[in-house]
């Protein structure tokens, strides 16, 4: 029997990954897809409540740890105010360091509802970009941030001094990728910043933008961005594909 | 006007009548984070005291959003009918409830009680309210409304049928549409959510779903769930435009957070009867709203997130929707935390959803982020049936693979069907026996080839 005979929904699976034509048994769906959801469902999960392992990415020492208001992942999920904010250590850390500026720019390795993407996506992303910058721009160390919402990166811009902070953040889970990183821009970052003033590449993972992608449009929205001085939706990517950049993989 | 009680010895003060709501509420996170939940259970269980105690025309006398400043306050006001109200006039928030649950209640009188409700009734009434109370009370209302076949009629259970595609490619919306008219899903509504905003690839959407509808002969209405704004420009533009959708929420701040005004609603709502497209009904507005959406976008007006809610339902009875749908587990843990919370947001909502003369249905639906999964959501489905809830969403497999959450499947359906012995609206079921896509009231297993030329994939 050939694979169509065996499955009538084999042509029309080829223009969508929606779980369509799924094999049943009386009203109900078939225990293996049922399983395969649950499967799917628990990885999202797992992803959501992991903290992020500093060691997994890879930078040694050299990186500065902070957190939000927010004491766990359950208060992190419930309460988005608290993620936005550095708690009292993390202010004072920053302040310490900031004397030893000043930076162009700082990248922050934050976790915000998938740490597993940020573990993933982060390493390659920054190698990258550190390499594409290193002769044009201060780079301040990276920070690592754990229960990090996109605008806390507007403190911790703001306490180092930098021009532009650029938010590396795990993106929701979804059954299918739990592993999705974003990256948001922000120029002249100071709290109070609006989401409308930042500008944002998402979909970073094995299935979605490469690293190397990601990397070419944060270098050329970064390089608009200085030329005019602002980020937000002001600032259009117009970036050409890339061509510019070693392709990067993905871990 | 402050409220004090005594409790276990303890004395509550409560500052207004939006103070003793929020507090009088079941605890759910979106009020937390607002800073307005009662501080402990002990004062909750105060504020339904004075809630219970509280005359039903004192929300005649003061508004919890200002008169003055906000569109949606001036519209419950103005069109409360005081001749509706009579009969309850004279009781208690504490009374209504008792009253609600008696005899005397049935589906006419309730019928005839909505246009005297403002929503501030209501909501205070639900606080007072058990989940079964919700639920039984819920069974007692009855609305009907038509479009190319009839919702709401007592044992039927209607299905949205969402084939979204995170590209909106045609062909992948068509294999999906395909798979959910396969599995007997659809008669509330064909109904996708755009990826894009694009005003001409949405019109070929339109013109696929309409295309497809008139070659099988099918008795539904089909709907893009754009801004309305855009859907006046595809109506400008000659496209097939059904229903019209809009989010809609409970403060004029809110609504205007959406791009949309009472008069912006007006408007579409004529131009789609104008094009008088129904068969057997001219209902053709599709509103969809979801607890938290105004502390979301923070014009809540420290009211808490199920009365704002219950507010949209003012804004939607205008317009003599079709369908509304509250999207309850959609916003995320911020405002509804776990399961427990999203199965009481969504019997409340429909009980005063219907209680306020809507056709109430629901995406019983959770995002990865809370504490919730699958069972949850089966409890909450076969609550709203047994609530009589009018329609409820439905995705290929459960799982939507634009929107990245998860809400029922055409699966869940069929078993709604076979366990609670509903069925889908009678000319969408006379639908499926022509088709031959049912034997009795057991759906077959059907292929691709159940509905030859299909489109999807050609």
């Amino acid at each position: 029997m050939s694979q169509l005979a065996q499955d009538p929904w084999g042509p029309l699976r080829r223009y969508t990954h929606a779980r369509i034509g799924l094999p049943r048994t009386g009203d109900s769906i078939a225990g293996s897809e049922v399983r395969a959801l649950q499967a799917a469902h628990a990885c999202a999960r797992r992803a959501v409540h992991a903290c992020l392992d500093p060691a997994k990415l890879a930078v040694g020492d050299s990186f500065i740890e902070v957190r939000s208001q927010a004491k766990d992942r359950s208060e992190f999920v419930r309460r988005p105010d608290l993620g936005r904010r550095l708690d009292g250590p993390s202010i004072a850390l920053l302040k310490q360091i900031a004397p030893a500026g000043p930076w162009d720019v700082v990248l922050v390795a934050a976790d915000g509802l998938s740490a597993v993407a940020v573990e993933r996506q982060a390493p390659p992303l920054q190698n990258a970009v550190r390499a594409a910058l290193a002769h044009t721009w201060r780079i301040a160390p990276l920070v690592v941030a754990h229960n990090a919402r996109v605008a806390l990166g507007d403190e911790i811009g703001a306490l180092l001094g930098v021009r532009c902070v650029v938010m590396m953040i795990g993106e929701r889970p979804g059954l299918s990728v739990s592993d999705s990183l974003s990256l948001y821009m922000t120029w002249n970052p100071h709290v109070g910043r609006q989401d409308s003033e930042r500008n944002c590449i998402s979909n970073i993972h094995a299935r979605g933008l490469s690293t190397g992608e990601g990397c070419h449009k944060l270098c050329w929205l970064l390089k608009s961005a200085r030329k005019l001085g602002y980020t937000g939706v002001a600032l259009k990517d117009e970036s050409t594909n890339m061509t510019l950049l070693p392709e990067t993989k993905t871990p | 006007m402050v409220h004090r009680i005594s409790l276990v010895g303890e004395t509550f003060v409560f500052q207004d009548l939006k103070h003793i709501l929020a507090s009088a509420s079941l605890l759910r996170s979106g009020d937390e984070l607002a800073g307005i939940a009662a501080r402990d259970p002990v004062e909750r269980v105060a504020a339904r005291e004075v809630l219970a105690n509280l005359p039903l025309r004192h929300f005649l006398t003061e508004a919890i959003v200002p008169y003055e400043t906000d569109e949606v306050t001036r519209l419950i006001m103005d069109s409360h009918d005081e001749a509706a109200f009579t009969p309850i006039s004279h009781m208690t928030v504490g009374q209504f409830r008792d009253w609600l649950l008696s005899y005397a209640a049935d589906t006419s009188s309730l019928e005839k009680l909505s246009p005297g409700l403002t929503p501030e009734m209501v909501a205070a009434v639900s606080k007072l309210m058990r989940n079964q109370d919700l639920v039984s009370v819920g069974r007692k209302m009855r609305v009907v409304s038509a479009f190319r076949n009839t919702q709401g009629l007592p044992a039927r259970l209607g299905s949205r049928l969402q084939p979204n595609h995170p590209t909106d490619d045609p062909d992948g919306i068509s294999a999906a549409l395909l798979d959910g008219l396969l599995l007997g899903a659809g008669d509330a509504v064909l109904g996708i959510n755009p990826a894009s905003d694009h005003i001409g690839r949405g019109m070929d959407i339109l013109w696929r779903f309409d295309d497809i509808r008139q070659r099988f002969d099918m008795p539904v209405q089909s709907c893009l769930l754009t801004h309305v704004t855009n859907t006046i420009t595809m109506i400008e533009k000659g496209a097939p435009v059904d229903l019209v959708f809009q989010s809609i929420a409970g403060s004029e701040q809110a609504n205007s957070g959406f791009g949309i005004s009472l008069g912006i609603l007006s408007e579409a709502w004529q131009a789609a009867r104008e094009l008088n497209r129904g068969t057997v009904g001219t209902n053709v507005m599709y509103f969809e709203t979801g607890q938290g959406s105004a502390l979301s976008s923070g014009t809540h007006h420290g009211v808490d997130q199920q009365t704002m809610e219950v507010r949209a339902y003012a804004v939607a009875r205008v317009y003599s929707p079709l369908l509304v749908n509250t999207v309850v587990g959609f916003i995320g843990p911020e405002y509804l935390y776990d399961g427990k919370q999203i199965i009481r947001a969504g019997l409340e909502d429909h009980f005063c959803g219907k209680l306020l003369g809507l056709p109430m249905g629901c995406d019983v639906c959770y995002t990865n982020h809370a504490e919730t999964d699958q069972d949850d959501m089966d409890t909450l489905m076969m609550l709203l049936t047994a609530a009589g809830v009018n329609f409820l969403i439905a995705v290929p497999g459960g799982d939507d693979v634009m929107l990245s959450y998860q809400s029922l499947s055409y699966h869940d359906i069929l078993t709604l069907r076979s366990v609670f012995g509903v069925r889908p609206a009678p000319e969408f079921e006379a639908w499926l026996e022509r088709m031959a896509l049912v034997d009795g009231t057991r759906l077959r297993m059907n292929q691709p080839y159940a509905l030859p030329n299909f489109r999807a994939g050609s």
